[in-house]
């Protein structure tokens, strides 16, 4: 694995496997009544977050607790450009503090390659505007491995706000790479702009049926519809998104007891989801969850252990 | 404006247009006399060695944003003008949008004498279309027309005449005084103050905000309808796509009076130049994909797009060094247009050095409505002129530039084409590829 981890394209199918193997062994630690490892004694990782975020960061810094990292962590809402002081400034003052990792989110896509250019610490984007949230797609290809086995060849079905979505980037690229087919489900008006070329050429399928689709998956990942997004106009009302692509009761019927079903989070229940089917045995939100710990473990692990031995 | 008459100049043996060879000799701010090469004696002359150079008319760049006053750290009206000699334009207009805003005869004023104590280059100055840059209200459009700096283009240029109201009296307005309304072609419902990058594959990977085509084309579109509507004049500013080249070229077909420029950069840079969230390539309108930019050459080529302008657009580092969509919009552009477009269009084969004039000279000139400007390289004509060395090439260095700031995406790139001196009615301003100091010269 390279010095960052600021896009799902900076890993291969291998290592990939790697970090899902390390990944594992990570939660049997966490199954522990005693959960610390040695690993990271003495090394800094610093959890910069620009944006409010529960679960990612709560996530990282148990992560880095763990193994026995010290961990920071640095709030400021709103853009470094707001505040007067340029991102650059921000990171490289932060990383003047001698840090080894900084796991950066930020409401702007790119953010965390461009911060990659700035300092010497590892860098782990934890999501960057609607760019990518890499972290959040090996954690959910972790968790549907551990369900279904390997995802070769099975077809898993995203639906949700696609153009906004950096969960959708990320495991759009880490999802076929891992072989599994994917079909990325969603009205026009909420479809990456040009992805009928993108999707041509990284070979995924899209579609605005969600009932066609539907009774093919393997599994089913929802993702997050913000309700600001009717202002925009990209839909008249949560009514009818629900109708033409919630995951209603009638369609978790048509899914079966046995198809996975993911959600990065937070839900909006009863718009994207409904309370069956984010409660249904079948649903991972939580198994995601906990995922998120051990796989932010291996990250943590594989960009830091080891440099120096 | 009085000026000390400057030592005569001889220009020796000049391929005029790079059509014909000939001696230019330059006296009292005209061409005094053109003959044979090596016919003109040199006399008490300044002989400026021409061997295998281009003579075209000075140029003269409709777009270029001086920053003076109000960001100063950026740009001064006098180190623009240096960009300016440097890149081989004898004029350029000033855009408004400064701060304060140039939306008052006063202001307007004070950036013409700003240039004119500069003398390296005349600046005139484009006046607001709208009081602060707002889009509500008439800027006193009559009393810059009346005004010493005897502004002519008009343009809220960075942001958009969106209101067709307010557009339609704008056109209505400036046919008084001749005027001519340079419109920034961006629709902001469709294109807001976040679109950053080209709307299509790439920045539906890459996340970033989507600044659409058709953002600007139906801006264009309905503006050739008002300027028919009001028998007046229109601009296009920074033409950027395959489409406002099919309004333009319909536009042209049913007589309407509408006019357009590109810039360097949209003729030679594409929109991929942004998958490293680079914001040295962040400006607006965005660079396009190359079917836009093919679409843009083959327009200038055959006059569908009328001139060249830079729109020269220095920003301090500390406004670029933040995240993309964070970052500034613009890039530098006065010292490298020239090669650019001789790299794009003359090396291609698809101009010719008198298109070139007429591109960067004379129509823009006449566009902008400066008498002295754009003249054919004849006897009495103003002696403003640019002499290149055609074949020249050079790597583009961003700290070799006179310009105070370094936003330049031509960093790195090999061009063909140098500009080697500069003359503004009879005095040099650039001499051997160096700025002439005007105190001096």
């Amino acid at each position: 694995m390279r010095r960052h981890l600021l896009s799902v394209d900076d890993v291969d199918a291998d290592e990939i496997a790697a970090l899902l193997a390390t990944a594992t062994e990570m939660h049997d630690v966490q199954r522990r009544q005693v959960k610390k490892l040695p690993a990271l004694r003495g090394r800094t990782v610093i959890n910069l977050f620009f944006e409010d975020s529960t679960r990612t960061r709560s996530s990282f810094e148990i992560a880095g607790k763990w193994l026995s990292a010290d961990t920071v962590n640095i709030t400021g809402k709103g853009s470094s450009a707001s505040k007067g002081e340029s991102l650059r400034d921000t990171v490289r003052t932060i990383a003047a503090m001698g840090v080894d990792a900084l796991v950066i989110r930020h409401g702007a896509s790119g953010s965390a390659q461009q911060v990659a250019q700035w300092v010497d610490a590892s860098v782990v984007n934890a999501g960057d505007g609607t760019h990518e949230h890499p972290s959040q797609a090996l954690l959910d290809a972790y968790t549907l491995q551990q369900r279904m086995g390997p995802l070769e060849g099975r077809h898993v079905v995203l639906v949700g706000d696609l153009t906004h979505s950096r969960v959708f980037r990320s495991n759009v690229k880490c999802l076929t790479k891992l072989g599994a087919e994917v079909t990325a489900v969603a009205p026009p008006t909420l479809m990456p702009s040009g992805v009928e070329a993108w999707s041509r050429e990284a070979g995924f399928a899209t579609s605005y049926d969600l009932d066609e689709v539907l009774p093919k998956a393997d599994a089913v990942m929802m993702l997050r519809v913000q309700r600001e997004r009717m202002a925009g106009g990209y839909f008249p009302s949560a009514r009818e998104y629900t109708v033409g692509y919630g995951l209603t009761r009638d369609r978790l019927d048509v899914l079966g007891p046995d198809v996975p079903i993911c959600h990065p989070g937070p839900m909006n229940r009863g718009l994207e989801i409904a309370a069956d089917a984010a409660d249904a045995a079948q649903s991972l939100v939580l198994d995601q969850v906990s995922a998120g710990v051990a796989v932010r473990m291996a990250i943590l692990y594989h960009l830091l252990a080891g440099e120096d031995s | 404006m009085t000026e000390p008459a400057p030592r005569p100049v001889l220009v020796r043996g000049a391929s005029l247009l790079g059509e014909r060879t000939a001696d230019l000799l330059l006296r009292d701010g005209v061409v005094a006399e053109v003959g044979e090469r090596g016919s003109l004696a040199a006399g008490d002359a300044r002989v400026v060695d021409a061997d295998g150079l281009v003579a075209l008319p000075g140029l003269v760049d409709l777009h270029t944003h001086l920053r003076e006053p109000g960001r100063e750290d950026a740009e001064t009206v006098l180190t623009g003008s240096r960009a300016a000699a440097a890149g081989g334009f004898t004029a350029v207009l000033a855009m408004a949008n400064t701060s304060p805003v140039t939306d008052t005869a006063e202001a307007a004023e004070r950036v013409l004498d700003l240039g004119r104590a500069a003398g390296l280059v005349d600046v005139q100055p484009v006046g607001a279309v709208t009081h602060g840059l707002a889009g509500e209200e008439l800027a006193e459009l009559g009393l810059m027309a009346r005004s010493r700096a005897r502004v002519r283009v008009f343009s809220d240029d960075g942001r958009c005449v969106a209101n067709a109201r307010v557009m339609r009296r704008a056109l209505e307005y400036v046919k008084a005084f001749g005027g001519v309304v340079s419109q920034h072609a961006q629709d902001p419902d469709l294109a807001g103050p976040a679109s950053c990058c080209h709307e299509g594959e790439l920045s539906g990977r890459l996340g970033l905000p989507g600044w659409p085509g058709v953002a600007e084309e139906v801006i264009v579109a309905r503006d050739v309808m008002l300027a028919r509507h009001a028998g007046s004049r229109v601009h296009v500013a920074h033409a950027s796509t395959a489409g406002t080249v099919e309004v333009l070229r319909w536009a042209r077909a049913q007589g309407i009076a509408v006019t357009a420029e590109v810039t360097p950069h949209h003729l030679l840079l594409t929109t991929d130049l942004l998958s490293g969230y680079d914001p040295t390539f962040k400006v607006n309108p965005p660079l396009r994909p190359d079917e836009d930019v093919e679409a843009l050459r083959a327009a200038l080529a055959d006059g569908t797009i009328d001139a060249v302008a830079t729109d020269h657009a220095p920003h301090a580092r500390h406004d670029k060094e933040h995240a993309f969509v964070d970052a500034a919009f613009g890039m530098v552009g006065l010292e490298t247009a020239l090669p650019v477009v001789a790299t794009t269009m003359v090396a291609t084969g698809r101009m010719t050095w008198a298109d070139v004039a007429r591109t960067m000279s004379t129509t823009p000139a006449a566009i902008a409505g400066l008498a002295g400007h754009g003249a054919a390289l004849v006897v009495g004509a103003p002696a403003n002129l640019t002499l290149v060395d055609p074949t020249a090439t050079r790597v583009v260095d961003r700290d070799a530039s006179v310009s105070r700031s370094r936003n330049n995406p031509w960093h790195g790139r090999e061009l063909t084409g140098a500009v080697r001196a500069t003359v503004l009615r009879g005095r040099p301003t650039l001499l051997d590829g160096e700025l002439v100091d005007p105190a001096v010269g």
